[in-house]
């Protein structure tokens, strides 16, 4: 709290023309609403799998098949052969509206981000690896910075390294159209319409296990993303997500 | 917040307008060719009354993906199911000779079918997966009579809107609206795989909707209702589904 307090009174005391916005609204908007999606959408897929914590490859899969893996964890479902001798609460329900709600905001989301990125050619200007990173020594040094658990530097805070470029673009071109096109893919009339998002993974059971790993991917991201912001000093990393202001001069920590 | 200057205050609000007024003929536009789902109440309204009329614009005439004969799950699945009731078991006993399938609502000649009445009208089969909402999924050859042909059969009015269908089980009913009632898919299937429908996937008689998941395919039918007015029929949400949680409309 006391930090929140320094910035403000600091940022107030600057006229606001010349502070230059670290993270622009729609960024910063954008940013919050799709990290409280996916925990969303992380604690509904979750229910959802309990219910048949099974995997397959291939167009079906149930319980007379022979499964790819399984998720040693009980099922709310008693037909679901797990090894365990109780069933767990039902919470498909209310899950799968959440999932299929939030998935609906976190893909508006996704296009308002795109959109705004393809105005303001925010990717080529803050995600892209820029000219110098295009070199086997920046790249190795980076990985062993990062290895070596190193605090970045004070100007780190306003631009992203080669490592972080990577790893957002990766998330945002890769990984997040992926877990939307395998979640279509498992959707009976979606596929109806457009097979091809489901033949092109082989089948419904298929996506279905894609669906998953992405999610594990995103979910080892978050994990990275918490661990660098508290190495880089927690606050000063993220109160520029939120409040848009830099918080570079005085490290707060 | 940061600070707006007037050109982005002024372009924010003109694009705020522009958003609810797009929302508000977007609603009414949805109202007036029924695409408001009838579980579009509550914190998860917003979510059922994007899919629903999305997937209408998008999948109203699109056929669900049939597979080949060698791709049939064996052995078939059937899933857990509650016991069945004593009337059930009566006309089991009987081999489901005084199994009848009686449609009302809006239609011009209200009857009630027997199996052979049904398995006398031209027979349709097709190799589509079944999904379940859980993640499972099998692959069966479904034979019956298409939906549509029964509706022909008792002259459903042209105004109606939705089907609703009900299991002997009295707290087993769906609904589908009429695009998905009239689908060439939309069977009323009394076989399975060459042979009558077993018990355990919902025979002798089962609603099979191929492009929405399981639930949908109510197993048991023996009354349809043909109406324009999902808000007569349970607490008005166009299914037992919804009352325990689950999306009405199941296309996802």
């Amino acid at each position: 709290m006391g930090d929140i307090a320094w910035l403000s009174s600091s940022a107030s005391a600057i006229p606001a023309a010349t502070v230059r916005a670290r993270h622009s609204a729609l960024v910063r908007v954008t940013h919050w609403i799709t990290a409280l999606c996916f925990v969303a959408l992380l604690i509904s897929g979750v229910e959802i799998l309990i219910s048949h914590p099974r995997f397959y490859w291939g167009e079906t899969g149930n319980i007379n098949t022979t499964p790819l893996f399984k998720i040693p964890i009980p099922s709310s479902r008693a037909l679901v052969p797990t090894g365990y001798g109780y069933v767990l609460p039902d919470q498909n329900g209310w899950s799968r509206y959440l999932h299929f709600q939030t998935a609906w905001i976190v893909v508006l989301t996704g296009i308002l981000y795109i959109i705004y990125s393809l105005l303001t050619a925010h990717l080529q200007k803050n995600l892209f690896p820029r000219k110098a990173d295009f070199s086997w020594r920046v790249f190795s040094n980076e990985v062993a910075s990062h290895l070596r658990f190193a605090r970045p530097p004070a100007a780190e805070a306003w631009s992203y390294n080669l490592l972080q470029r990577i790893a957002y673009l990766f998330v945002i071109l890769i990984l997040f159209p992926l877990v939307i096109w395998t979640g279509l893919a498992m959707s009976p009339a979606f596929v109806s319409a457009v097979p091809a998002a489901v033949t092109a993974f082989g089948g419904q059971q298929s996506a279905r296990t894609i669906h998953f790993f992405v999610t594990l991917a995103l979910l080892l991201f978050l994990l990275i993303h918490i661990v660098m912001i508290a190495l880089a000093g927690f606050w000063s990393r993220t109160q520029p997500m939120i409040t848009g202001r830099p918080a570079t001069s005085k490290e707060p920590t | 917040m940061s600070h707006l200057s007037r050109r982005q205050l002024i372009t924010t609000g003109i694009a705020a307008a522009a958003g609810a007024t797009g929302l508000g003929v977007a609603a009414t536009i949805a109202q007036k060719n029924g695409l408001i789902p009838p579980d579009h109440g509550g914190i998860y309204g917003l979510g059922e009354t994007l899919n629903y009329p999305s997937h209408r614009l998008l999948t109203s005439h699109s056929l669900a993906r049939e597979f080949s004969r060698s791709q049939i799950s064996q052995p078939p699945m059937a899933n857990e199911m509650a016991p069945l009731q004593d009337s059930f078991k009566r006309l089991q006993a009987g081999g489901f000779a005084d199994w009848r399938l009686s449609v009302d609502g809006m239609v011009s000649r209200p009857a009630a079918f027997s199996l052979a009445d049904l398995k006398s009208y031209p027979s349709r089969s097709q190799i589509t997966q079944l999904a379940c909402e859980e993640g499972w999924s099998y692959i069966a050859e479904w034979i019956g009579v298409p939906l549509s042909h029964v509706l022909e059969a008792v002259g459903a009015h042209p105004k109606a809107r939705y089907v609703a269908y009900f299991s002997v089980d009295p707290g087993w009913w769906d609904s589908v609206d009429i695009t998905e009632a009239h689908h060439p898919q939309t069977f009323l299937a009394y076989g399975m795989n060459g042979g009558e429908l077993p018990v355990g996937n919902g025979g002798p008689l089962r609603m099979r909707v191929p492009r929405q998941l399981g639930y949908k395919s109510v197993k048991f039918i023996t009354h349809l209702t043909v109406t324009d007015n999902l808000k007569e029929f349970g607490k008005g949400l166009g299914s037992a589904s919804p009352e325990g949680g689950y999306a009405w409309y199941a296309g996802i």
